[in-house]
């Protein structure tokens, strides 16, 4: 998938973006740029920021400070004038619907099967028709290499299997950018490889990615830009061979001495 | 048990691969204390039978008249009607206090609160007393705008019968208790699945009635069932308001009639025993039926129990084949088995 008219603006661009909880300040002054078509992976200690910056991308957490924009587009608010909009429920939803999010826990629906756990959405929210719903959560079930497992309820998954499904259930929504939050840290080993693969293949086809993972063999295999964050800040970005390789930082050799 | 029947046939293969042990044949445990306790309690409850068919008090010439009274079916009836309005109406209203306690706006908020603290904290047959006293306390009912001259004054007497203060009451009143269920349930739903549904762009509408609330329902579902057979059962106190159409209201009235309580408190409870046990075999199938995806019940890895119960599998599933039923854990050679480890 070659995007034939290729657009100049970034993916995700973040522009000194800063978050607070209470008075804990989890982002300090994020700027980073993801390109369309790229994949970009956030590495750092938990508790760096990492998760929180993902879930500000789709606005499941609200910007304290600076500019956060999707595909052009400002995250969560609308800029009329010099002033900041929040937006209504219903915008911020329809702002959401771009946007793929894989979670660690997985998060699926368990009283729905596969199937039905693919399909929810694209009925209720893009009222897309049952029947090519349907037909277009098999395609994505077989995808993700399961194929016959469309009427299994999450809990006769192994987590491997349920993850793949979670990924088939936000490429339901055909969204330009998909988010994963430390995807495998929930599986048990011999589990991680088989959504690793389906993650590769889905980077292979083009899709924009924002990967927060400890998986540093797939970082750079993968990625096309790698991010260490640490207490809040962005300590060191580039081209992964390069930061993993060669880190400039004392904080990032002393993590990766310890992950790699 | 011999090998031989084993290796014969491919289908059993045990998980292990290699011959298995014997099955443990042991002498059971005895517990001769229960069996006299047993008996003990059998014994006493065939004297009690015994004794309470022969006893004139209980009047089992009436309870058998009575029984398929007329009147007392129609009783029923309403006791039924009771139960199913004020229980849809408390469930309503439940759902909608349960919202408003986990809203965001703190008035919306203290409003909910301040319903149960008040509904909770009275008796419920006090309660049903000042709902009987509503029209002495409210004469009319104004349409309009307050302290204006209203548009449409209606007496509180012609608009709500007796039945309708009855089944408000009971509403109300159970509407606090379903208030806290609701909420209980929808707190045991995984903040995940919030987020999930959210991040599929899913509005909170959406989010609240096609994730969170069918799961919620398997914690809602069993203690509601009880609320309905707690209620079923309270609808007895509306003589307080007073209505004495329904079960135990039309059985007073009938035995101070023939100046014989007992048969006709015997019969009242004969009915509402019948009803109390229709709604616990119903209880069990919806439990059942929102259980689905959890829970224990695991179809594809069965038979990887003991030897004893995959005996029996294999019996039942191998019925044709008459040689081979040892073993036949057939289902644990699972497709995807490098996953299950």
């Amino acid at each position: 998938m070659t995007n034939a008219a290729v657009s100049n603006v970034p993916m995700v661009h973040a522009d000194r973006v800063s978050k607070s909880f209470g008075s804990n300040e989890v982002l300090k002054s994020i700027s980073l740029s993801v390109p369309q078509g790229e994949v970009m992976c956030l590495v750092g200690p938990s508790g760096s920021g990492k998760s929180t910056f993902l879930r500000c991308i789709n606005h499941l957490e609200r910007v304290d400070a600076g500019r956060l924009s999707v595909d052009g587009v400002l995250v969560g608010y609308e800029e009329r004038g010099d002033k900041l909009y929040e937006l209504k429920p219903r915008e911020a939803a329809r702002q959401r619907r771009d946007i793929g999010m894989v979670f660690q826990r997985f998060n699926l629906f368990p009283h729905m099967t596969a199937l039905e756990n693919i399909i929810e959405a694209p009925i209720r929210v893009n009222k897309v028709k049952k029947e090519a719903a349907i037909a277009h959560g098999r395609e994505l079930l077989a995808q993700v290499g399961l194929a016959e497992k469309e009427d299994a309820y999450p809990a006769h998954l192994s987590g491997g299997q349920q993850q793949r499904v979670a990924i088939a259930r936000a490429l339901a929504m055909e969204p330009k950018l998909m988010l994963f939050d430390e995807p495998t840290s929930a599986l048990d080993p011999e589990l991680v490889g088989e959504v690793l693969d389906v993650m590769k293949g889905l980077a292979d086809s083009g899709m924009t990615m924002i990967v927060v993972t400890h998986e540093m063999g797939f970082a750079r295999e993968v990625a096309d830009q790698l991010v260490f964050m640490d207490g809040g800040v962005v300590v060191e970005s580039g081209d992964p061979d390069e930061v993993l390789g060669n880190p400039q930082h004392q904080r990032t050799k002393a993590f990766l001495s310890k992950v790699l | 048990m011999s090998d031989s029947g084993r290796s014969a046939t491919p289908l059993s293969v045990s998980p292990n691969g290699a011959d298995q042990a014997e099955a443990i044949k042991a002498i059971r445990l005895r517990h001769p204390w229960r069996n006299v306790v047993a008996v003990i309690l059998v014994a006493m409850l065939i004297l009690f039978v015994v004794d309470a068919s022969q006893r004139e008090a209980y009047g089992w010439e009436n309870f058998g008249k009575y029984i398929f009274d007329k009147r007392i079916s129609q009783a029923a009836g309403y006791t039924i009607l009771l139960t199913v309005y004020s229980m849809i109406i408390a469930i309503i209203l439940g759902v909608t206090l349960a919202v408003m306690r986990l809203s965001d706006n703190p008035v919306v908020k203290g409003i909910a609160w301040l319903y149960l603290w008040v509904f909770r904290g009275t008796p419920v047959y006090v309660q049903l007393v000042f709902w009987g006293l509503f029209a002495t306390i409210y004469s009319t009912i104004d349409v309009g705008i307050p302290f204006t001259e209203p548009w449409l004054s209606l007496e509180t007497n012609d608009l709500i019968s007796v039945f309708w203060l009855a089944v408000i009451g009971l509403a109300l009143n159970e509407s606090a208790y379903m208030a806290e269920i609701v909420r209980a349930g929808i707190l045991s739903v995984d903040k995940g699945q919030d987020e999930a549904a959210t991040a599929l762009g899913m509005s909170w509408m959406q989010t609240m009635t096609r994730v969170v609330i069918p799961q919620a329902m398997r914690i809602i579902i069993p203690p509601t069932g009880n609320e309905v057979i707690s209620m079923l059962k309270t609808t007895s106190l509306v003589t307080a308001i007073p209505f004495s159409l329904e079960l135990y209201g039309r059985s007073r009235d009938i035995s101070v009639v023939i100046f014989d309580p007992i048969p006709l408190l015997l019969v009242a409870s004969a009915w509402y025993l019948l009803f109390t046990s229709i709604l616990m075999v119903g209880q069990y199938f919806l439990e059942k039926r929102f259980s689905r995806g959890v829970g224990q019940a695991r179809p594809e890895k069965a038979g990887t129990e003991t030897g004893a119960i995959t005996l029996k599998t294999g019996v039942i599933q191998t019925p044709g084949a008459a040689s081979n039923t040892e073993i036949a854990p057939d289902e644990s050679t699972d497709p995807t088995g490098k996953e299950h480890q």
